[in-house]
């Protein structure tokens, strides 16, 4: 099938200091084409987009839009010549409804009432219901990016760009949001879709142009390749499996039972009466869509936020009423999401962010004094061991890169010993084989007797590593399962709030 | 119709004048605030305007004029903030606090040479015929134009912020300033043109206490009204009429207090002196009390830079 074409991009470079972002970027686009920009973090896709949409200005190469020149200076100008884009952290505004939303992101909004209508109509025809006048802030991320869409929708554009669109959504939310996406481009909207996921890009996209380090290495059709080629196109180096070391369950490591706590987050989720066991050498995945309970769940795991002495129980010994240092003494290590300023202090040196938590296990105080040679040793060792990329032990956690760092955060957390280990988003914003290594280090910790649970929200991940497989939906956790044999159909069902008769089951941990 | 010494009528028409310096300032502060903008300058912006305006009228002889030249000094001292904390992206806290520091410094300065003098008069708007009426002359009609401009400010902020797309744009850039600007707001450009309007009416509010409150220029006039004018702005939620209600309850207060100490009554003088903050604030804070969400911008008092 060959279409016109609609966007060519050629010889585009782009370079920040320090770095070279895009360097002689080519590939074209046609009308209604569903093409897929696919390669890791890092490797240059979101400056790509964003010179497309005239947010950035490439230092050299030309674009050309249905034939004419096109260097859009600026988004209301990309967005004239019908380039629309649809964000990876949705720019949205919380405390503004969906039609005030929807109206910022156009030049010329029809007043409110005209506009509601409008919203209200393509919604519908595009299967994607939303009412206008709701606040963003109370939308669910699967609502957000509806808003986002519909805002794109209404300019009626001839090419949509779709940032990373699926990470926040249950796989119900992208069948629908797939459909609407073919719907688009039978119609004869190109689509560009940016994305790591490749089992999305082979179901759904026509092309697919692969960047790495900022170059094309490849161009294919995704329908043609395998997700391993693709993924190692995309990686350049061949990509391990992680081998699972099977070893026996032992005996029970971490229990929790009817745990319920208020969630100190505004807007946050509250846990209601979560249930489970986790036996030595066993990995518990639990998933959900963001915002379910997670951050509250780790807070509650940890020792941020406590409870009653024997809703926790780690090797029998109750530390719910304890915090994060007991639970720590007991041999329970956590490590939280957020990497700037949760897991980690930014603007303090890897040594003095390894000390802050390993201090307990590792004895790494002598007389109330901090042994800084050990802890160094300690850093060091991390480093090493998860082959984190920086100049040294002494450089502020900040200046590491988001997957660097993650990497080291990792390695603090398992490597102190612990019996068991909770994790939340073990590998976010890491590249492919930097994720494949820390999933096989859980898998090792598991190997040597840990108990682990991993809180993640990539489903693919948590089928790799798990052992048994439970969902957090609305604060409340589904009865954990055998992950092997799980479809994508009965986790979808369980996402999406299909508690039923489960729930009725709940208390035999 | 007096009650222990104190007319009604009178203490209406009073406060009203008396919480034009107030009103003024607070609701730039909220246009500024909304636009995600903490600038703690606007004592300093009040004072450079009390002294620019009182420069002016003296020196052309025309009120009208003093209050034009208050607005520019408020507004070319907030620029300094704006460069500071737009441009350079210093502190906001800090710039704002050195910025009232500064603005009473240059004052104190620049009016070496005034003090003493009488400002051209700012008089009463409307005709006697009509100030004359019983009750409503002195209340509704009675009063010079900056009083009615200042009202009229109130109504046509609040229509601005709540109704267009200028005002839903500020809105947009205070909530969240990464996704205005991935929208394609200049961020920064609107923010600088916030904080000189928040200068503006910070300067013309000053102008009001030199050029028609007191009317002549000493050292430190505005005494702290600035402040006030901060946290009025907090408690009224950033809303416009909320400014409004908080400003006249302190004027009122300010005014009552003073017409009791007058009147003799037996409360001791600084008791009566600190009622007007503490009312205020406590009326303010039961207001904004036991709501979910108070209102404030998201993204206020943060810098942003474009880097990505």
């Amino acid at each position: 099938m060959t279409r016109p074409e609609l966007l060519r991009v050629e010889g585009i470079t782009k370079a920040y200091p320090g770095v070279v972002a895009n360097s002689d970027v080519s590939f074209s686009i046609g009308e209604g084409e569903i093409h897929a920009l696919l390669g890791e973090n890092g490797a240059g896709k979101s400056t790509m987009v964003k010179m497309i949409y005239g947010l950035v200005r490439p230092d050299t190469g030309t674009m050309t839009l249905r034939g004419a020149a096109y260097t859009p200076s600026k988004p209301a100008e990309a967005r004239r010549l019908g380039v629309a884009m649809v964000f990876q952290h949705f720019s949205l505004f919380e405390a503004l409804n969906v039609a005030e939303n929807v109206a910022l992101g156009m030049e010329n909004p029809p007043p409110m009432r005209e506009l509601a209508a409008k919203i209200r109509a393509v919604s519908e025809e595009y299967g994607l219901p939303l009412d206008p006048s709701r606040m963003v802030g109370d939308l669910s991320a699967g609502e957000r990016q509806r808003v986002e869409i519909i805002r794109c929708l209404l300019q009626d554009p001839k090419l949509l760009i779709m940032d990373e669109p699926t990470s926040v959504l249950t796989p119900q939310e992208v069948e629908i949001l797939f459909r609407t996406l073919r719907q688009l481009s039978s119609e004869g909207t190109a689509i560009l879709y940016i994305s790591h996921k490749l089992e999305e890009i082979k179901s759904l996209c026509d092309e697919a142009t692969i960047l790495r380090r900022g170059k094309v290495v490849a161009t294919c059709t995704p329908r043609e390749r395998t997700a391993r080629e693709m993924a190692e196109l995309m990686v350049g180096q061949a990509l391990k499996t992680p081998e699972r070391r099977v070893g026996a369950k032992g005996e029970v490591a971490l229990g929790v039972s009817d745990l319920s706590v208020e969630s100190p987050i505004p807007f946050g989720t509250s846990l209601k009466g979560i249930s489970f066991t986790v036996a030595k050498g066993e990995v518990l995945g639990i998933a959900g869509v963001a915002g379910n309970g997670q951050d509250e769940l780790l807070l509650a795991l940890s020792g941020e936020l406590k409870a009653a002495a024997d809703k926790v129980r780690v090797s029998g010994q109750p530390v719910g009423d304890r915090g994060p240092v007991d639970r720590r003494k007991a041999g329970l290590v956590a490590a939280p999401e957020d990497r700037y300023g949760h897991a980690a202090a930014p603007d303090m040196s890897l040594v003095e962010n390894a000390f802050l938590t390993a201090g307990v296990r590792k004895g790494l105080t002598k007389n109330g004094f901090v042994d800084w040679a050990g802890t160094r040793k300690f850093a060091e060792e991390i480093i090493k061991a998860y082959d984190v990329r920086t100049p040294g032990p002494d450089v502020a956690a900040r200046a590491l890169s988001g997957g660097n760092l993650q990497k080291f955060l990792m390695g603090r957390e398992l490597m102190q010993g612990a019996s068991v280990i909770v994790i939340n988003q073990p590998t976010w914003g890491v590249d492919a084989a930097a994720a494949a290594q820390i999933r096989q280090s859980i898998l090792d910790r598991a190997g040597e007797g840990a108990a682990v649970v991993v809180i993640s929200q990539d489903l693919d991940e948590l089928l790799e590593v798990s052992d048994s497989f439970a969902v957090l939906n609305e604060g409340r956790l589904t009865k954990p399962r055998p992950a092997e044999g799980l479809t994508m159909d009965e986790i979808g069902l369980m996402m999406g709030g299909a508690h039923g008769m489960e729930v009725a089951h709940h208390a035999d941990a | 119709m007096d009650f222990g010494g104190i007319n009604p009528v009178i203490l209406i028409a009073t406060l009203m004048a008396s919480a034009v310096p107030i009103l003024m300032a607070a609701l730039g502060e909220t246009v500024v605030e909304r636009a995600g903008v903490l600038n703690l300058g606007v004592e300093g912006m009040m004072v450079i305007g009390a002294l620019g305006g009182f420069i002016v009228a003296v020196e052309t002889g025309s009120p009208v004029l003093g209050f034009v030249g208050g607005a520019v000094a408020g507004a070319v001292l907030s620029l300094i903030f704006a460069l500071l904390t737009q441009v350079f992206l210093a502190n906001q806290v800090a710039t704002g606090l050195a910025l009232t520091l500064f603005g009473l410094g240059v004052s104190s300065l620049g009016g070496q040479g005034y003090n003493g003098i009488k400002p051209p008069p700012t008089t009463q708007l409307l005709p006697d015929a009509l100030a004359d009426l019983p009750v409503v002359g002195p209340i509704v009609f009675g009063h010079d134009w900056v009083v009615y401009f200042s009202i009229a400010m109130t109504a046509v902020l609040w229509w601005v912020l709540k109704a267009t797309r200028v005002g839903l744009i500020i809105r947009a850039v205070g909530e969240s300033h990464e996704a205005a600007h991935a929208l394609g707001y200049k961020v920064n450009r609107i923010r600088l043109m916030c904080i000189a309007f928040g200068g503006a009416m910070a300067g013309m509010g000053g102008a009001y206490v030199s050029l028609a409150r007191v009317p002549q220029w000493v050292d430190g006039i505005t005494a702290g009204a600035g402040w006030i004018a901060l946290a009025i702005v907090v408690f009224a939620s950033w809303k416009p009429w909320r400014v409004l209600i908080g400003a006249y309850l302190f004027g009122g207060i300010t005014v009552l207090q003073l017409n009791l100490q007058v009147a003799g009554s037996g409360i001791p003088v600084e008791y009566l002196s600190m009622a007007p903050y503490l009312i205020t604030i406590l009326v303010l804070v039961i207001m904004s009390a036991g709501r979910k969400a108070n209102g404030a911008p998201a993204a206020l008092g943060q810098n942003f830079h474009a880097s990505r």
